[in-house]
């Protein structure tokens, strides 16, 4: 377990000098799907670059928010890390272990330590399975306890996301959306892991249990000491929920910074525009809310531009943007920023 | 506190009430369509026929399948032989002259009437074997009605078996070019867009033919190893074996492009996804998570073929090129009409195989509009 050993890189001290433990290392990850021709013999014509070179650290018991616009690669990056998806290249350590390599029955085991909750609540259960096969079935292909023990195990979790064990037997038709959602969650909780990816978890759900399935992840979180990904577009339930916030653009992360900082000191261009369209539930400062309007479309990820991917919209863009690729570099302490014109 | 924030509670009293499971509720979907209820209720009693037809011989109700035991002297009682075909209701004597049972409830003017016709003035030696065609027969002296029900054997072994193994041919094919796809789903569909271009029927009638002469060539042989085995079967069958597999060439291929599509849609749909992220193993997705979702509409499509099966059965059987002679079989026993007086004369010799056809066939069809309530709920009506 040599990987394993924590080294000063893996150990970075946090601004106020506390110390943080990173749980999820992901190095310059590419995931590009191939684009086939031909009715036979069929040759790769093209990629979607749907992530593009995209390297952050999660940190135990943190909620990591990854924000963007439709298109820019977050669930893939979501994904990608729970090997859902192989990836192209770059490297995904999840304690200290190296795990985009991994194969067979050792990639098994360590899917025990991450789980992942999904966007539809309604295509994420089998129709044909009762809540309790659904809740068990993590358990059942890990091969845990016996019929009796999994049982029991079911009725605890179903109690632990807040539904009543009698539900066992009844089939997800049954329940609303809210319902399913935790349903879902209490799946995904059965081999009791310690790396959430939830993937856009609330965006189908009504706002009123929006507030619940939120409240319902984060005393999860302090119950059981969860790390979250949490993958969205609703800009103010990320800055209420996140310690952290990444912004993605086509495909490469922008800026990421603590929620806070991000939210009050946004560096990108790109950040400041998806920001500035957050309404503010203040009459007062609403009317006075600068909305920056971006021009054009996201280009395609199969033909990203050269030099640095926002210099099709960016308002403040010069030469070197259309020349080089920003790095991601840490302008403020823990505010990283991709941007030629920032530093 | 485990209970999270704004979870309804639910009494026990409603937690116990009996659950709805998808069979049940597919169940409840069915029975509100009427008709195929009916059409249910008509194929559980036609395979019920079928199924014991052989008891209802050995009862006395009806004839013998095959062979010499199944014909009668054709001639009925005291009737001049203008053509040879008994009419329904009429019966024949063995070589022994006696009345049909009716005669004797006739009395005075009544029997004077159909006396010299059917029945004789002198009542014949009782205890000679007759035999009463309700049905009518064919120039043999085979009882229609009794063709008519071993011939229903025929038919829904070969509805039901066509469709079982195109459904188990297409399901495997399609499952794994959907599941596996990219290049493995290229190839595989490529070769069944091929077998979509050869003519269904023509095929058919070319395997029969081609089965047939081997069949012939094998005659006078000593038979052994493989071919004399599947030739003895296909003899102990009728020459259902062969018709099994001419038919099921290529029915299989319509089911593979469903059996396909239906994986590719399910494929990616995220409780799939999430049995991957828990570690579930490739056979456990397809036989846990996909098989049950795309069943519905498989064996939807599935019964709605079996009329074809059994349409191209008597089809076959018709030009000669089905079953073998002398087997039961509707498309055979229509061929019938082919004879002399046949079509005009003896109405009964075509539509007692043509309406057991179409009852069989219309019940199969309304059923299969059931199940597409039942199973497929989002194609309702349509």
């Amino acid at each position: 377990m040599s990987q394993a050993m924590p080294s000063a890189q893996t150990l970075p001290q946090r601004a106020d000098g506390k110390e943080r433990r990173v749980l999820v290392e992901v190095t310059d990850l590419k995931k590009h799907f191939p684009i086939r021709s031909g009715i036979l013999i069929q040759r790769e014509v093209a990629a979607v670059k749907a992530v593009d070179g995209v390297s952050f650290q999660i940190f135990q018991g943190e909620t990591l928010g990854l924000v963007g616009e439709s298109g820019c690669g977050k669930s893939t990056t979501g994904r990608t890390i729970l090997q859902l998806y192989r990836p192209t290249s770059g490297s995904v350590k999840f304690e200290g272990q190296e795990i985009s390599t991994l194969k067979g029955e050792e990639l098994r085991k360590m899917r025990r330590k991450m789980q992942m909750v999904f966007q539809d609540p309604y295509a994420s259960l089998n129709p044909r399975m009762s809540v309790g096969r659904i809740v068990a079935e993590p358990l059942v292909v890990h091969n845990i306890g016996n019929r009796k023990e999994r049982d029991e195990r079911v009725a605890e979790l179903l109690e632990l996301v807040g539904l009543n064990p009698y539900f066992v037997n009844r089939y997800p038709h049954e329940f609303s959306g809210g319902q399913r959602q935790r349903i879902g969650l209490a799946r995904s909780l059965a081999l009791n892991p310690s790396f959430i990816v939830a993937d856009e978890p609330i965006s189908a759900l009504d706002v009123s249990i929006q507030a619940q399935v939120v409240n319902l992840l984060q005393r999860l979180q302090n119950e059981l000491g969860l790390t979250y990904l949490f993958i969205a577009h609703d800009l103010s339930m990320v800055r209420h929920l996140c310690d952290r916030v990444a912004v993605m653009y086509l495909g490469k992360i922008v800026e990421i910074a603590e929620s806070e900082e991000l939210y009050t000191n946004p560096l990108h261009p790109y950040t400041q525009a998806l920001l500035s369209a957050v309404p503010v539930p203040d009459p007062v400062v609403e009317e006075r809310r600068q909305r920056i309007i971006l021009k054009g479309d996201v280009p395609s990820p199969i033909n990203p531009p050269k030099g640095c991917n926002f210099n099709t919209r960016c308002p403040v863009a010069v030469d070197v943007c259309y020349d080089q690729d920003p790095e991601l570099v840490e302008v403020l302490p823990d505010h990283w920023v991709a941007c030629h014109r920032v530093i | 506190m485990a209970v999270a924030e704004g979870a309804e509670p639910i009494s026990l009293k409603e937690a116990e009430r009996p659950r709805s499971t998808p069979i049940a509720d597919a169940w409840r979907l069915f029975r509100r369509n009427k008709a195929s209820l009916v059409a249910l209720g008509t194929i559980i009693t036609i395979v019920f026929i079928a199924i014991t037809a052989s008891l209802w011989t050995r009862l006395g109700l009806l004839d013998a399948r095959t062979g010499v035991d199944a014909m009668h002297t054709i001639n009925p009682v005291n009737q001049a032989q203008q053509d040879s075909y008994p009419d329904p209701g009429v019966c024949a004597r063995d070589n022994q002259d006696r009345n049909p049972y009716w005669c004797g409830w006739l009395s005075g003017d009544a029997l004077a009437s159909v006396q010299d016709t059917y029945c004789f003035r002198d009542e014949p030696v009782a205890d000679q074997r007759q035999w009463c065609y309700l049905l009518g027969g064919d120039s043999q002296g085979k009882d229609w009605l009794t063709q008519t029900v071993y011939g229903a054997q025929v038919s829904l072994s070969v509805g039901f078996l066509g469709a079982t193994m195109s459904l188990i041919v297409g399901l495997i094919y399609g499952v794994t070019a959907g599941f596996y796809g990219g290049r493995i789903d290229n190839l595989m569909m490529r070769i069944v867009d091929f077998m979509y271009g050869i003519p269904y029927l023509v095929l058919v009638i070319l395997l029969q033919v081609f089965f047939t002469e081997i069949a012939r060539e094998y005659q006078d042989q000593e038979r052994g190893g493989v071919v004399g085995f599947v030739l003895d079967l296909n003899k102990d069958m009728g020459g259902l074996l062969f018709l099994f597999i001419a038919l099921g060439s290529l029915s299989w291929i319509g089911m593979a492009r469903l059996a396909r599509g239906q994986v590719l849609s399910y494929r990616e749909k995220e409780f799939v996804e999430a049995a991957r992220a828990v570690g579930a193993s490739n056979r456990r997705i397809i036989f846990v998570h996909l098989l049950p979702n795309i069943m519905g509409p498989l064996i939807v499509s599935e019964t709605l073929a079996i009329p074809g099966y059994i349409f191209t059965e008597a089809f076959l059987s018709f030009i000669g090129l089905g079953v073998q002679p002398g087997t039961p079989s509707w498309g055979a026993m229509i061929s019938e009409v082919r004879t002399r007086g046949g079509f005009f004369s003896n109405r009964h010799i075509l539509l007692v195989p043509s309406i057991a056809l179409v009852m069989t066939t219309l019940a199969f069809n309304f059923l299969g509009d059931g199940l597409r309530d039942a199973l497929d709920p989002r194609l309702r009506g349509t």
